[in-house]
This record gives C-alpha cells, structure tokens and sequence, in this order.
C-alpha cells in the first residue's frame, strides 16, 4: 500500500509540475497576475508531494518490502539500516527519485526566499523549474519506475553494490546532485531574464547567491566523490579523468566561470549575453552529465545498467531544454545593450580571460570525454582518452587561470594601472618566488615542476592572504562575499599545493609480502605482524595487521582489509590510511600469492599532502557559503526594486 | 544575429553524435584476434586425463566459450547455451577460465592438484544443476590461456572456422538477439564455406 501511496503522489507531483510549467509562464505573457501568482504554492505543494513519495521509497528499503522490485534489487535484510536508507539512491531509480527531490526542493527555496523579487520575474523562474520538472517526471514515471512491484516476491534482496556500501558514498550522491540540480536555478534565471527580456543588473543580483551555493555543493560532491576514489578502490589515485568524473568536472569550470561572470554584470553591467550562455551551459553541461551517466553510452567505473530506451529518452530531453534555451538566446541576444566601457587592464579584463581560459578547458574536457564516441559515430574505430591527454591539455590552460587569479583581484574595475597592482603585489610575488625555489629542496628534490606548482600555490594563498590583511587596515564593514571570495582562492591554493606535492614527492610500492616481512619507504618501516579474519554484518573479510615504524619506535598499526561481501563475488579493497598534516601512510591489500609460505601482494604508499587536497576543497566550499550568506542580497534592494518596477510599467505599457 | 547562433549550432552537431553514440554498444570490442589462427594450448578437461588442444577440432566450426561457476552473467547466459546445445548445431568448448580465486585461498594458497581438484568438482556441481552446454570444458586454472585470447571479461564467447581460424567475439553474456542475428547467420556462413 505504501509503495503506491508513494507512486500517486509522484504522479500528482508530475501534474503539479505541468501546472507549474504552463500557468505562471502564461500568466507573464498575458499579464494575468492571479496565474503567476500560482507559482509559489504550486511550487512548495509539489515539493511536499516528492518528499512524500522519496519518504514512501524510504520506508520501502528499511521495511525490507521485496515486492517492490527496486528495492529487491538493491537492498538485502542483513544490510546495515544506514546503508538500507542510503540504497535509496543506491540504483537508476532512486537516484532520478533523488535528483526529482532536489530539483523540487530547490524551486520550493526559490519560492520561499523570493520575496523581493517581482511577482513576473518569481513567476518565470518558477515556470521554467516546472518546465525541467516536467522532463525528469516523465523519464521517472515512464522509463524508471522506483515503484514497480515484483512478483513471485523473493524471500530475500539481491544487497547494494559493496563498493556503495561507504560512508562517503552515503552522502556524495545527494551533494553533487544539490550542485547539479542547483545550475538549473542559475538556468532558470537566465531563461526568465530572456523571457522578460530584461538583462540588467538586478537579474545578476538576485541569481548570484543562489549560483553560489549551488557551486559550493558541487565543489563539494566532486571532492567527496575524489576523497572516496581515493580511499575504496584502493589505487591510492584521486582522480582518474574518468567520463563520469569529467561529467561532474565540466559543469564546475564553466559554473566557476560563471560566478565571477555574474559579478562583472552585476557591478558593471558588462557580459550580459555571456553570463546568460554561461548560465545556460552550466545547466547544459550537468544535464549532459545525467545522460552520459545513464544511459551507459561510455563505458566508465559508474556506467550502472546500460539501456537505450533511456538514453534516448535524455537525449531528446536534453535536445529540447538546451535546443530551446540556445534558440531563445539567439533570439533575445542580440539586443542587449552593451555594459560600461572597460580598459585593456581592468578588473573586467581579468574576468574575461578568467571566463575563456576556463571555457576552454571545459572545451578540452569535453572533447577528451567524448572524442571516443565520436570516432565511433563517425566508424572510425574504438579508442579510449587517458589521463596523458587530460594532463597535457588541462595543466597549461590552469597555469595562467591562476597566475592571472591574484592581479585580477587587486585590479581596479573600468581601468587599472600596473604599476599600482605591482605595487601591492611586489612582496606577494617575490615570497611566493624564494618559496618556490627553496621548498622544493626542503621536502625532497627540486624540480622545475614542482616549482611551478609550489608558485602559482603560495601566489595565490599569499596573495589572498595580502588582500585580507590591506582589507583589515581600511575601516568600514567587511561583507561575507569578500571573505567568501578570498577563503575559497585560499582554499584553491591548498589545492594546488596539494596535488604539486603528491604529485612531485609520492612513493608507491607494490609489493609481496609474508609474515614478519618489512618493506621501508623512508625514513618509515612497515611490517605484516598478522593476517587474521574478520566477519563483518554482510560480509567476511582477511585483516592484515601492519605496524609502522618510524626510526625503529612502532607508532601505529593499520589494518587494511579485503573484504568478500556475500552478495558479489567481486572482493573489495578497504585501505587503512594514516592521515597527518604532512600526508598519508596508505595501506592496501591484494590478493594472496601462490608460494610454499604465505604471503600476499601489498601497496604501501606514502602520499604526501593529500590531506590538503580535501581541506583545500572545503576551504572553498566554505568560502561559497559565507559568500552567499552576504547580508547585501538579503537586504531589500529598494533602489533595484523601483527601477525595475518602473521597468516593468514601461514594458506593460 | 548570425554570431548568436554558434552555441545552437554547435550543440545541434553534438546532438547528432550523441544519437549515433547511442546506436552503439561502448562494450562491442573488436579483438585484434578475429581473422587469426586461435591461439594454441593444451589443457586438462573437466572429466578424463586427456588434454585438449583447439588442434583437435579442426576440420568443424565450433564454439569457444570462457566461463567460471563464480561469474553472474555466465548464469544468466547458461540457460541459451544449453538450449543451443540441444540444437546440435555446433559443438561448444568451455573454457572454465580461472575458477580459483583469491577468497578460495583465504587461508593460504592452494597447490596446483588442489585447485584442479576444487576447481572440477565446483564446475561439475554447476553443470550438474544448470545442464550441460559443453562437449568439454578446458580448465585453465591460472588464466594464461584467458591472457592469449585477450579475455576482457567472463562471459565471452568465440566462433573459430573449420580451419582454426576466429571469425567473432562476443564479450558479455549471449542474448538471444546476439545468437539469432549475429552467431547463427555466421555459424551457417561459416559451415558453408
């Protein structure tokens, strides 16, 4: 009964959207206020209606209800309850049901925390979230059902994939849907500014903060999903350039992009039409995500049920939305009026080589992700992009995106004078040069990478760091957008920082090892003590004891493990890492090796600053936060909201 | 206008790929081995003390295919394999292809007459209970023959011509959709000539 409850609601929530998709939108057409004034309940009722139905799968999982076939396929009674709940989005399904809970969840916020907005405009970002809505509804309701029943009934489910059975990956899924869900707010506001076919200042403003939060919570899905990466699949890699990988990569430059677009045409009224097709794309390319995902047109480590039928399904979808949207923008284009002048060297000029430098490298990532369906299509054999071609083509293009990041932030808007700009950055500039010749010695062995590396890094935290402090010395409030903007470049400098350090100074050792044996990457020592089993709640597992030894003083004990699940003949890795400031100790065990003593293969890592790589990331998701908590888009701008009232008068007369 | 509809432009050509891409199967892999003489080896089989050699079939069409009783998708091909066998049509090799694994040594390696031994008696179990499509199976235990014919993953399945030459792999398990379009139109095309 419940599971049907659950299916009705989904189905109301579906007409909702269609009233949600229709109504509001005509009403701006035809100036009919108590239409669009049906936006906001609409909205929230149908938010209400997919809580219900998502609570209704939810309580399918943890009542172990195997006649719903979802839940037979993706569940089991002796999964722990977390990782039952967690099943939810464990399979296709679920994960759309996710991704519809999201997207309502967000048109439910912009419906409530809307209240300064005109009517018209809340009205047209609604309808176009209705809009979307509508697609996902259809592709659940038709062509993935989380609901369809199973009959005979098995006495027992087929158990969640191990490799989702994983803290990381309880909360990884929802968190990169919150970013890819969240580009269609930005999408939504961009497709109502043309509807209205006002571009101006105040359509900036009032999407700012929400593209913010919504990049902040992808940056923060695709560092857990790396985090994840990093410490259950047992390769001790972070990121492999996998398509699905590039999936989430891709909206998040272009959405960077974005974020510092908006601001160009919030404060000068410049790149209009580029941060509207910035908007665009960011939502484009995290559709284009969900179709490369599902419907297993690439083979990747996440390609999960290979179907057709979906996979056109999302493609025509993703052809109308984006079709639609680029058509609207060639249409409404045109006639937006230009910002204010600019100078070669200015702040907008920054911006601008910041926005191509990061299109390109979207461009790039794209091309890499897709050039071996391409040469398919085009029957010119089968081939696959690796991480050579990633690395040749991205690192260049980051280069100079950071080198420029730290004038650009000091650069006065409209015209800038560089003899000013090295003047505050003279200090910043020759520090972050001494440490870039001298570190690399200190940690290990110099090379002109890892100089780079330890440059464009310590140039840019010093930099934001010299920022904040000028900032300091002025009187006056500080607005959480400034502290915002300059903790997450900091946050972005501990990421490089990061990755020219694991990059430049890991040691990984594969290697065979018996009882009593040691292997040594200095100045640690690592010896196999005791191999003994474990029985976990759903599988059984070989625990390797493994002291570490630094100088001859045993510090720590790790205790990787292979786990075999009895639901998946697929044996999984689980590392032990010993995480410190300075780096990882990473154990991993392999299999057992034939020879007359016992004895198994090992990876023994050690990976320097990894650790930096997440606090990095969290730096950043922070620093989006705060940006977006800043008071000045809380307030009711009365000026903004006059002009474009006087605006809209104008237009209806 | 005209620079206002690049992005349309562009993302209509990559809606085409898209829908070519999608005609495509990304685990069709062509093996560099279709249109070679099949690798050489000799194995021990399943049942009896005579080793098996592909040299052995000359002179018939038949098929080889790779197999373990630890393999999901084997199952779900196993039913089609044993109907087709009933057919008559052409004899079918397993390749029983590293059926010890590591969770089998758990508790320290095994010998080689152990595996064997484990490995025969697990995969006659299986064949006992799911019927059995094979008129002999090859064990190759430590996989160096998967390695030769470029196994990518289990099931595969592979035509070889009267004169030991592969004329088609299929990775995955076999539908009936692959049988019915693809093997059976090769396996007469094949036998004819």
């Amino acid at each position: 009964m419940i599971p049907e409850l659950g299916q009705f609601s989904l189905v109301l929530a579906a007409v909702l959207s269609l009233v949600l998709g229709v109504f509001p939108l005509w009403g701006t057409f035809n100036h009919n206020t108590s239409w669009q004034a049906l936006a906001r309940p609409t909205a929230l009722l149908q938010f209400v209606l997919v809580a219900l139905s998502f609570a209704c799968l939810a309580y399918a999982f943890l009542t172990n209800d195997f006649s719903v076939k979802y839940v037979a396929e993706h569940s089991n009674t002796m999964l722990p309850k977390a990782y039952q709940f967690s099943a939810v989005w464990g399979g296709h399904e679920g994960s759309l049901l996710l991704w519809m809970l999201m997207l309502t969840g967000w048109t439910a916020a912009v419906a409530l925390f809307s209240q300064s907005l005109p009517l018209a405009m809340v009205a047209r970002v609604l309808g176009v979230l209705g809009l979307v809505g509508i697609g996902f509804m259809l592709f659940i309701l038709l062509t993935s059902n989380p609901f369809d029943r199973l009959f005979p009934i098995p006495p027992d489910g087929r158990d969640l994939n191990p490799l989702l059975q994983d803290p990381g990956l309880v909360i990884h899924p929802p968190m990169l849907y919150m970013g890819y869900v969240g580009m269609s707010v930005a999408f939504a506001f961009a497709i109502a500014a043309l509807l209205s076919g006002r571009l101006d200042a105040a359509w900036a403003r009032w999407s700012r903060p929400w593209t913010v939060i919504a990049w902040a919570f992808l940056t923060f899905g695709i560092g857990l999903g790396s985090w994840w990466a990093y410490y259950e699949l047992g390769w001790g890699g972070w990121w492999f350039w996998d398509p699905v990988e590039n999936a989430s990569l891709m909206p998040w430059l272009v959405s960077t992009a974005l974020i510092h677009s908006l601001m160009v045409t919030e404060k000068r009224g410049s790149f209009k039409a580029w941060t509207v097709l910035l908007a665009i794309a960011a939502f484009s390319l995290s559709l284009l995500g969900t179709f490369l995902v599902r419907s297993g047109v690439l083979t990747s480590v996440h390609a999960f049920a290979t179907d057709p039928t979906r996979g056109v399904f999302i493609l025509i979808f993703l052809a109308i939305v984006i079709g639609v949207s680029l058509a609207l923008f060639a249409w409404r284009a045109p006639e937006v009026t230009l910002g204010g002048s600019m100078g070669v060297v200015s702040r907008e000029s920054f911006m601008l080589l910041n926005s191509v430098l990061l299109v390109v490298a979207t461009g790039a990532v794209l091309l890499g992700t897709l050039y071996p369906l391409i040469i398919d299509a085009l029957n010119m054999g089968k081939l696959s992009v690796g991480p050579p071609y990633f690395n040749l083509v991205f690192a260049p293009l980051m280069v100079p995106l950071l080198f420029i990041l730290v004038p650009g932030t000091v650069a006065h808007w409209r015209e800038a004078k560089l003899a000013d700009m090295w003047m505050q950055l003279r200090w910043v500039a020759l520090a972050s040069l001494v440490l870039a010749i001298g570190l690399p010695f200190v940690w290990g062995s110099w090379s002109a990478g890892t100089a780079l590396g330890i440059f464009l890094g310590m140039w840019v935290a010093l930099g934001s760091l010299n920022n904040a402090i000028e900032r300091l010395r002025k009187p006056g409030r500080i607005g959480g957008s400034f502290w915002g903007q300059h903790l997450a470049h900091f946050g972005l400098a501990v990421v490089v920082l990061g990755i020219t350090g694991v990059k430049s100074f890991e040691v990984e050792r594969d290697v065979r090892m018996g009882l009593g044996d040691t292997v040594t990457i200095a100045p640690y020592t690592f010896r196999l003590v005791d191999m003994v089993d474990v029985n976990g709640p759903n599988y059984k597992a070989m625990q390797a004891h493994v002291e570490v030894a630094k100088n001859d003083q045993v510090f720590d004990v790790l205790y990787p493990e292979k786990r075999r699940y009895f639901s998946s003949a697929m044996p999984m890795t689980e590392a032990a890492i010993r995480s410190g400031f300075w780096g990882d100790l990473y154990v991993s065990l392999g299999d057992p090796l034939p020879g007359d003593k016992p004895s198994w293969s090992m990876r023994v890592y050690h990976k320097p600053f990894v650790p930096w790589l997440w606090t990095g990331v969290l730096l950043m998701v922070l620093g989006g936060m705060v940006a977006a908590m800043d008071r000045r888009y809380r307030k009711r701008n009365v000026a903004a909201q006059l002009k474009t009232a006087g605006e809209s008068l104008s237009s209806a007369a | 206008m005209k620079k206002f509809l690049i992005p349309l432009a562009l993302f209509m050509g990559l809606v085409v790929f898209l829908a070519v891409g999608l005609q495509r199967d990304p685990r069709e892999i062509p093996s560099p081995l279709v249109g070679k003489p099949a690798p050489a080896f000799s194995l021990p089989t399943l049942v009896g003390d005579q080793p098996f050699s592909p040299a052995d079939f000359k002179g018939q069409v038949w098929l080889f295919n790779v197999w373990a009783t630890w393999c999901v998708a084997c199952r779900e091909e196993h039913p089609l394999l044993v109907e087709f066998s009933k057919t008559q049509s052409v004899p079918i090799v397993g390749l029983s292809y590293k059926e010890i694994q590591a969770a089998d040594q758990a508790n320290g390696p095994l010998n080689d007459t152990d595996k064997l031994a484990l490995a025969r008696e697990r995969s006659l179990r299986f064949l006992q209970r799911l019927g059995n499509p094979y008129k002999l199976s090859v064990m190759d235990l430590d996989g160096s023959v998967g390695i030769d014919y470029g196994v990518y993953g289990v099931p595969e399945t592979y035509l070889i011509d009267r004169q030991g030459v592969i004329r088609f792999k299929h990775v995955g398990p076999v539908t009936p959709q692959v049988l019915q379009h693809k093997l059976l139109p090769l396996i007469r095309q094949w036998e004819a000539s």
